[in-house]
């Protein structure tokens, strides 16, 4: 029956996976992208999951989708459009097509094609297909369902849990179409289902159908396609999202810093995952409560901080607003605490599930008086490691509450992550009283860096007690004077200012670019491969990417004013152009911005980039 | 930590430290309270129940909110925070939780604990964190001069209810039994060696220890518990209740508590019929709140005296310690302790 296929090398490959919440479409994804980062792919995928509690099956609001991008080189978003769009269902169909590439490959399961299927996702004829416009040549249409039953028929398994194994028979399908290692993924189940063997077999036997399928038949594909790695980076790698590389960010910082790591927290989307990862690490030590509301997330981290922990909160959007008076009491205070916000679609409930920049200016601004605080945004799924424990060490260092931005997508998002060495990761040194300051010390008497010194309850000699009200700079007593007030105000918005902070890095064409691209957090993927695809046709760009939002780069200004152009491009309305307006005499940049849950589309930032810039001043 | 009820001079050998403290050691600063407000009173209690207590200023923390009573802090020498409107309970868990040797005091007033951070109050209660939870009740919002409380009676007229107040009140007791609370205890703030003695018990007691403190706002809510407020008031409209002993009450004890039906009844053992055998004896640690209840919401209405003193004292799994515990299995039970460990633990691949 095997012809022989011919095998063409890929640069790189988007596969998007798409069916109803329960079809199990983000293991597919996972299994994937893991089979695909062991053989040194680049990986970098995104979950898309409806809002909906559990919409009816079949329904158009109840698809899930899971996309992967794979690259020989490296790549730095989960791509736009896929290659290859797995339609679980009718509605996926409907509801997902609009993601793949025009001439993408579609597989499709015809059993869940039926005539109720298709009135539920709202097609009007039997000719699904035709409706969608989508060529029949370019789709791999099976019988997926009775396949897997037939496959399962033996293994004495319900119905119900046969039904659950159709993911694996599209997994087998796209691993053939792409020339995987079945091993690497069977390896994955077992592991998996370490303690369910029968589960596990039954998956393998469904992926092997689904390769063997595409094999012996290979009836809509020409060809298969190997990506072959180029430039690896040797090291040890894991898979990791978002939001696990930040909760590792903050234990590896607790571990660093020699003390507890506390989290007060309140279930919300697209932040909870960050709860559920460090609850389970109780023999690291951590300590984890789920509180009665955000405030009391918030608050209690205070408390533990203040008692010698390293106290993190974590939300998204709508808690924040809610923890901002603790947050404020932390900057009065001067005590260590990081604030975990990630961010969704805003404002109120907004779009729970979905990704927003719109929580910049609240993280700036969001509270009463002068209330400085640093803040930082993750740029990545692996970056949320080293972003989490570089707010922590700020934290902890500069005795300040530090707000860590980060975004559903980054959250959720996962990427190859190399592990780290945390050994060689930097020293967090909290200004602790140092023994002879006894008796003469006073809670807010400062080190070199204007960081209050901090003494921990338990120590003799240093019992003192810290204030929401205003303290008088040398006794920490409560002072209403209007000197003081003023003094006190000035050296909290000092010592964040003073915090040292990593100069801007131009990547790109650093030195004659005729555009600038600037973005912060979540996006840094997909604006640094629009600056790719433009350089590529020639066009002189370059790109730089806010960490450090407040305090900014020290050569902000000398780097936005270099260049003819600046396009600061945001998920939000004009938050970071408006912040760097503020504090850059002069700076009128251009801007792009997207509210739409949605990442960027590189195709689209390249396409609109060079239509505004350069289209009509060749150079 | 260390609890010598029965050691009764104002300062202990502290038996861990070697030290001895007096009610000086925790004393700090001039309290700018109004003169005769019942927060001085009830200061110079706790100071003086701090020191027989004998954990040492160091180890002891007080954490407060925003209100004329979390002011106390400042006038601790012990660790403390003085910090944001009812979230008092909540920061000292966070503190507990992070150090379980301390042994933490959370002081709100009846504003900043029941109505703003009701929630924090409740939960704090339900889970059992062991703190010292002081409920300072003035039945009135002092700080911002005087508007009415979530413990003021219905129709009080206020600043903000110049026509009464067209709402019913919390019972502080209630709401911890609601809340599955174990110890709850009432002092009045005049009376400090009672109020010295409850301290101890709240302290001893593993948990949350909610201790109503009854006590009088001179400016805004003058004479609000003045039936119990002096010596005289207190014997003839209150009953000090002791774990195992007769409730009974009076000037010359002449009345006592008994049950009746669903409820309790105020009778005269020797008159009517009744006998001192028909005087309830105090159950504090009966696990059934039911008859504690009882207790904790007589008023002084149809006879019934004011009960003081502690009313439940239940022994139960506190949280903190729970939480320790659960570390320490898990620690037991999984195979990494460390960050690199941790890594170890996931699907891992190796780029050559």
């Amino acid at each position: 029956m095997s012809e022989k296929v011919t095998v063409k090398d890929l640069d790189q490959v988007v596969i998007r996976f798409s069916g109803d919440s329960g079809d199990g479409m983000q293991l597919a994804g996972n299994i994937f992208s893991t089979v695909s980062a062991t053989v040194g792919n680049s990986i970098s995928t995104f979950p898309d999951y409806p809002a909906d509690i559990r919409a009816p099956q079949g329904s158009l609001t109840g698809v899930s989708g899971f996309q992967v991008h794979i690259g020989a080189e490296q790549i730095y978003t989960p791509g736009d459009l896929c290659d290859v769009l797995v339609a679980m269902n009718a509605a996926a169909l409907k509801t997902q097509y609009r993601f793949a590439k025009p001439g993408a490959t579609i597989i499709i399961d015809t059993d869940a094609f039926g005539e109720k299927d298709l009135k539920k996702a709202e097609f009007k004829t039997a000719d699904y297909l035709g409706e969608m416009g989508i060529d029949p040549d370019r789709v791999i249409a099976c019988a997926m369902t009775t396949m897997v039953k037939n496959c399962l028929a033996e293994s004495g398994m319900d119905n119900k849990s046969i039904l659950k194994c159709r993911n694996m028979f599209a997994l087998g399908l796209v691993c053939w179409l792409y020339d995987r290692d079945l091993s690497i993924a069977f390896n994955f189940l077992e592991e998996k289902f370490a303690r369910k063997p029968a589960i596990a077999k039954a998956n393998e036997m469904v992926i092997q159908a689904g390769y063997d399928y595409g094999h012996n038949t290979h009836s809509s594909a020409a060809n298969v396609y190997r990506i072959e790695t180029k430039h690896k980076r040797p090291g040890r790698y894991m898979d990791i999202t978002g939001n696990k590389a930040t909760a590792y960010g903050f234990i590896a910082a607790a571990e660093k810093a020699g003390l507890k790591l506390y989290l007060g927290s309140y279930p919300i989307t697209p932040a909870t995952d960050v709860l559920h990862e460090l609850s389970k690490h109780k023999s690291l030590g951590v300590t984890t409560v789920q509180c009665e509301d955000e405030i009391a997330g918030c608050a209690s981290a205070i408390g533990a901080s203040f008692a010698g922990a390293l106290g993190v909160t974590s939300t998204s959007g709508p808690g924040l607003c809610l923890k901002s008076e603790a947050m404020n009491l932390a900057v009065i205070l001067e005590l260590p605490l990081v604030i975990l916000d990630v961010q969704r679609g805003g404002p109120a409930t907004g779009l729970p599930t979905k990704s927003e920049q719109t929580d910049l200016l609240q993280a700036l601004f969001g509270r009463n008086g002068e209330s400085p605080m640093p803040v930082l945004a993750a740029s990545s799924p692996t970056d949320c490691f080293y972003a989490a424990y570089e707010a922590a060490r700020m934290a902890l260092e500069h005795m300040t509450p530090v707000i860590l931005l980060t975004d559903a997508y980054v959250a959720n998002g996962s990427g190859a992550f190399r592990l780290p060495d945390l050994a060689k990761m930097p020293a967090i040194c909290p200004p602790y009283v140092p023994e002879e300051l006894k008796g003469k010390w006073t809670p807010y008497m400062r080190n070199e860096e204007g960081a209050r010194y901090w003494a921990l309850p338990g120590r003799e000699g240093f019992e003192h007690v810290i204030a929401g009200i205003e303290k008088d700079s040398t006794t920490g007593a409560i002072s209403t004077d209007p000197e003081n007030h003023q003094m006190m105000t000035d050296l909290r918005r000092q010592k964040v200012e003073r915090i040292p902070v990593p100069d801007l890095e131009v990547l790109g064409d650093a030195d004659n670019a005729e555009l600038l691209i600037v973005g912060f957090g979540g996006t840094y993927g997909h604006l640094h491969a629009a600056m790719d695809v433009m350089r590529a046709e020639g066009k002189k760009v370059a790109m730089v990417h806010f960490r450090h939002i407040n305090p900014l780069p020290a050569n902000t200004a000398e780097v936005l004013r270099k260049y003819p152009h600046v396009v600061v491009a945001e998920q939000n309305t004009g938050q970071l152009a408006a912040w760097l307006r503020m504090k850059v005499d002069g700076f009128s940049p251009s801007q792009y911005n997207e509210v739409k849950g949605q990442p960027f589309n590189v195709a689209k930032l390249a396409e609109t980039f060079t239509r505004l810039f350069f289209i009509g001043s060749e150079k | 930590m260390t609890h010598l009820g029965n050691i009764t001079p104002s300062s202990v050998l502290d038996d861990q430290q070697g030290h001895l403290f007096t009610a000086q050691d925790f004393k700090k600063g001039q309290p700018r309270w109004c003169p005769g407000c019942g927060d001085h009173f009830f200061l110079a209690s706790l100071h003086k129940a701090m020191a027989e207590i004998g954990v040492a200023p160091w180890q002891t923390c007080v954490i407060s909110g925003i209100g004329c009573s979390s002011r106390l802090p400042h006038y601790m020498a012990t660790y403390g925070m003085n910090t944001i409107h009812g979230r008092a309970a909540a920061i000292a868990t966070g503190v507990k939780l992070a150090n379980p040797e301390l042994s933490v005091w959370q002081v709100s007033g009846d504003g900043d604990g029941l109505a703003i951070g009701g929630n924090h109050f409740i939960h704090a209660n339900r889970r059992n964190v062991n703190l010292n939870m002081i409920l300072l009740n003035n039945r009135i919002y002092g700080l911002t001069k005087g508007q009415y409380s979530p413990t003021s009676p219905r129709g009080f007229v206020s600043k903000s209810s110049p026509y009464g107040t067209v709402e019913d009140p919390f019972r502080p007791a209630e709401l911890c039994f609601g809340a599955r609370g174990h110890f709850f205890a009432r002092t009045v703030a005049t009376d400090s060696p009672h109020t010295i003695e409850v301290l101890k018990a709240a302290h001893a007691h593993k948990g949350a220890s909610v201790v109503e403190v009854l006590q009088n706002c001179v400016i805004f809510n003058d004479g609000t518990h003045s039936m119990v407020y002096d010596k005289a008031g207190r014997a003839k409209n209150a009953i000090y209740v002791r774990h195992g002993e007769k409730l009974l009450f009076g000037e010359h004890m002449e009345y006592g508590l008994a049950q009746q039906g669903f409820g309790l009844k105020v009778i005269q053992p020797g008159v009517d019929g009744t006998t001192l055998d028909d005087v309830l004896v105090h159950d504090a640690h009966c696990e059934d709140d039911t008859l504690q209840l009882k207790l904790a919401l007589m008023g002084n209405n149809d006879g019934f005296p004011v009960a003081l003193g502690i009313i439940r004292d239940v022994e139960a799994p506190t949280y903190d310690e729970a939480v320790q515990n659960q570390i320490s299995e898990v620690y037991a039970k999984k195979p990494y302790h460390n960050f690199a460990q941790l890594l170890e633990t996931n699907d891992i691949w190796e780029v050559k």
